[in-house]
């Protein structure tokens, strides 16, 4: 018989038992990233080829990351990232704003017109390369005949270097405003009302009110939106794969789709990992950007 | 220049219709209060005055001026609201000179007023801080600043003081009416606490489902309430209600279960003039009384049988929980910081402070 009045048993947690716990979510990790990301780093220190045996790949040691400090390609695919981030980051930030800013109030239709608008995201990126790549097809796409009905030449839109970067630029435009769109417009509607009138009394107009107040608002939330949008820049493969695979030339070979076509075009394994290397690098600080600019709802809460 | 008028305004949301109809004046540099239950309409007036939300019918006028349709800016009004509503991203001096900045004022002209706001605020040390490293009660500070700075026509005050604690509330009440007593403007002030309404207003206007009930003095409203809903309303603790017949002929009495007390002079006269005998008197807690300890028992004091079920000591004075018959009353009885917890037996009621009303509709007979 238990005595009511003896001190109850008190619950010692053992200093380990947190990490048995997080043992199984660890475990999948490392499984499914962690090692991966190892076996690419050893990789890269061996020039290996598909289809021969691993033990007889020379190890060539860090050559390959010397390599590709002075390779051309390799600067050349960065330089062609940057240029596609830029074009696409900053029109796509500017729409989705606006376009938050302009279906943010509740009026009648918006929120069937929000379901349309946030479709293209919700389209396998493969099925949206192939979608474009009809589109923009110089014989049969709907570009030039919508373009021949107001007097424009049919153009080779994936065949021209400037072209096919405008095309891969417009395509991701598409694919990824409304991704920016719906960030922004949660932020917007989180925004707390009284301050929002605060404002309007203390006398801000249309652009002043969006200039001044719920933009710096929300500048957390748009510098986080930022920085998702230029991770995906940098690992953007499937839809320029079908849309261009690269070409014409360099003109549109990603970082990422250069990576693939080093290892699976020209069966430079080893090389191909190293680049990877870099990229998760560069992707790992823009991710540790975002820890930095931290939670977004964290100011939220003590306004 | 004439304060601010509300002239048949009505409020509809939709098919619920929020505020019927109201007509009411704020003179100029006056201290007013609206109080009101939540849900009585007190805040969307304030909008409607801050042109947060558009009349559905009637005119509003601002210092003369008709500015039913005109922007919030256009209103010379300052805002005061219940969250602070400091914007998150501005220091202290950013969000007080946010509205001259706005207006294009010089800049040594904004700098001279904030400085001499956060003077009046006691604020000077925190202008570079934001919002967010400041106590409940600094913003608070903060939000007011921000209204005075801009040397508005008229003040609109939407439960400023609800987020505060206890002891924070009374002391930025008193901050309140001294900056009242400064800057002379019109105040238009909404509460849902009685306490509030009665230390600081000028005026009290109290409202229940968007209508008013009465308009007047704080002394006004307590002592001779129009009806039932604001003698209920207005005092603290509230009001006791009592069913009641009116009998006799010459001498009017009220009787019901437990008590018969005879009315005075006035209400008697009152009363004769009443058709209906079915009443309910109003009994405040403070006036109830002890023989020998305030009341002395005469024509004017009326005795009636209380039983206690807790008396709480609160110091000099002893809060009764009791009962007359079956029907619950409050009671607060001054007694002295040293007296034994009082016992059910006869109390004494002052007469003079009995208030009676129909019992159908609820007004007073008086």
């Amino acid at each position: 018989m238990a005595n009511p009045s003896a001190p109850p048993a008190t619950v010692s947690i053992r200093p380990l038992s947190p990490y048995f716990f997080i043992l199984p979510a660890v475990a999948i990790m490392v499984a499914g990233l962690v090692y991966p990301v190892l076996q690419a780093f050893y990789l890269s220190l061996f020039d290996w080829k598909i289809g021969t045996r691993f033990e007889d790949a020379p190890f060539v040691g860090t050559r390959h990351f010397v390599r590709m400090l002075t390779d051309d390609n390799v600067h050349e695919s960065i330089w062609v990232t940057l240029r596609f981030g830029f074009w696409t980051i900053t029109i796509e930030m500017f729409l989705g704003v606006s376009l938050a800013l302009l279906l943010e109030k509740p009026i009648r239709g918006a929120s069937v017109f929000r379901t349309i608008f946030i479709l293209p995201l919700m389209i396998s990126p493969v099925v949206v390369g192939l979608i474009w790549r009809y589109l923009f097809d110089a014989r049969i796409g709907w570009i030039n005949y919508y373009l021949g009905m107001v007097g424009i030449e049919p153009q080779v839109w994936l065949g021209d270097p400037e072209l096919a970067f405008f095309a891969i630029v417009f395509t991701d435009i598409w694919q990824w405003t409304p991704f920016i769109f719906i960030i922004v417009i949660a932020g917007l509607q989180a925004l707390p009302s009284e301050i929002l009138e605060a404002s309007r009394i203390d006398g801000a107009n249309w652009w002043q009110h969006i200039l001044f107040v719920k933009l710096p608002m929300i500048r957390s939330i748009l510098l986080i939106a930022l920085l998702l949008r230029l991770i995906d820049v940098f690992r953007a493969l499937e839809v320029m794969y079908i849309l261009t695979g690269g070409g014409p030339g360099r003109a549109t070979e990603l970082l990422s789709l250069h990576i693939y076509n080093r290892a699976f075009e020209t069966q430079q394994l080893g090389y191909a990992s190293a680049i990877s290397v870099l990229l998760i690098l560069i992707v790992f600080g823009l991710s540790f950007a975002i820890l930095v600019a931290g939670n977004p709802m964290k100011e939220k809460s003590d306004i | 220049m004439s304060g601010v008028k509300l002239s048949g305004v009505m409020k509809s949301f939709g098919e619920t219709t929020v505020i019927p109809m109201m007509d009411l004046q704020f003179d100029e540099g006056e201290f007013v209060v609206i109080v009101g239950p939540s849900g009585c309409g007190k805040s969307t007036t304030l909008r409607m005055i801050a042109g947060l939300e558009p009349v559905s019918a009637g005119q509003i006028f601002i210092g003369g001026n008709d500015v039913t349709w005109a922007p919030p800016k256009e209103r010379d009004i300052a805002m005061v609201f219940q969250s602070y509503a400091l914007y998150p991203h501005m220091d202290v001096s950013g969000n007080m000179s946010f509205a001259l900045r706005l207006a294009g004022r010089p800049r040594d002209e904004v700098k001279q007023r904030v400085r001499l706001a956060a003077e009046m605020l006691e604020l000077t040390e925190y202008l570079d801080r934001r919002p967010r490293d400041l106590s409940g009660g600094q913003r608070q500070r903060v939000a007011m600043g921000r209204a005075i700075v801009r040397d508005a026509y008229c003040f609109l005050f939407d439960e400023p003081l609800s987020n505060l604690d206890a002891k924070l509330r009374s002391t930025m009440r008193t901050e309140l009416a001294i900056l009242h007593k400064r800057l002379k403007r019109t105040m238009i002030y909404v509460t849902h606490d009685q306490i509030e309404a009665m230390t600081m207003a000028d005026r009290i206007v109290i409202m229940d489902r968007g209508i008013i009930q009465q308009v007047g003095t704080p002394r006004d409203v307590y002592n001779t309430p129009v009806n039932r809903f604001v003698a209920g309303f207005i005092g603290s603790p509230s009001m006791n209600f009592l069913k009641a017949q009116l009998t006799g002929s010459d001498g009017l009495r009220v009787r019901g279960k437990g008590f018969d007390i005879p009315l005075n002079p006035r209400l008697s006269k009152a009363a004769t003039d009443h058709s209906a005998r079915d009443v309910v008197i109003g009994l405040r807690p403070e006036h109830f009384s002890v023989e020998g300890a305030g009341g002395t028992r005469s024509s004017l004091f009326a005795p009636i049988d209380l039983t206690v079920e807790v008396a709480e000591y609160i110091g000099s004075s002893q809060f009764l929980a009791a009962r007359i018959d079956d029907q619950p009353v409050t009671a607060s009885i001054e007694v002295g910081p040293d007296s034994a917890p009082l016992e059910s037996g006869e109390y004494l009621f002052d007469t003079n402070r009995m208030y009676l009303f129909d019992r159908k509709s609820g007004m007073a007979i008086a």
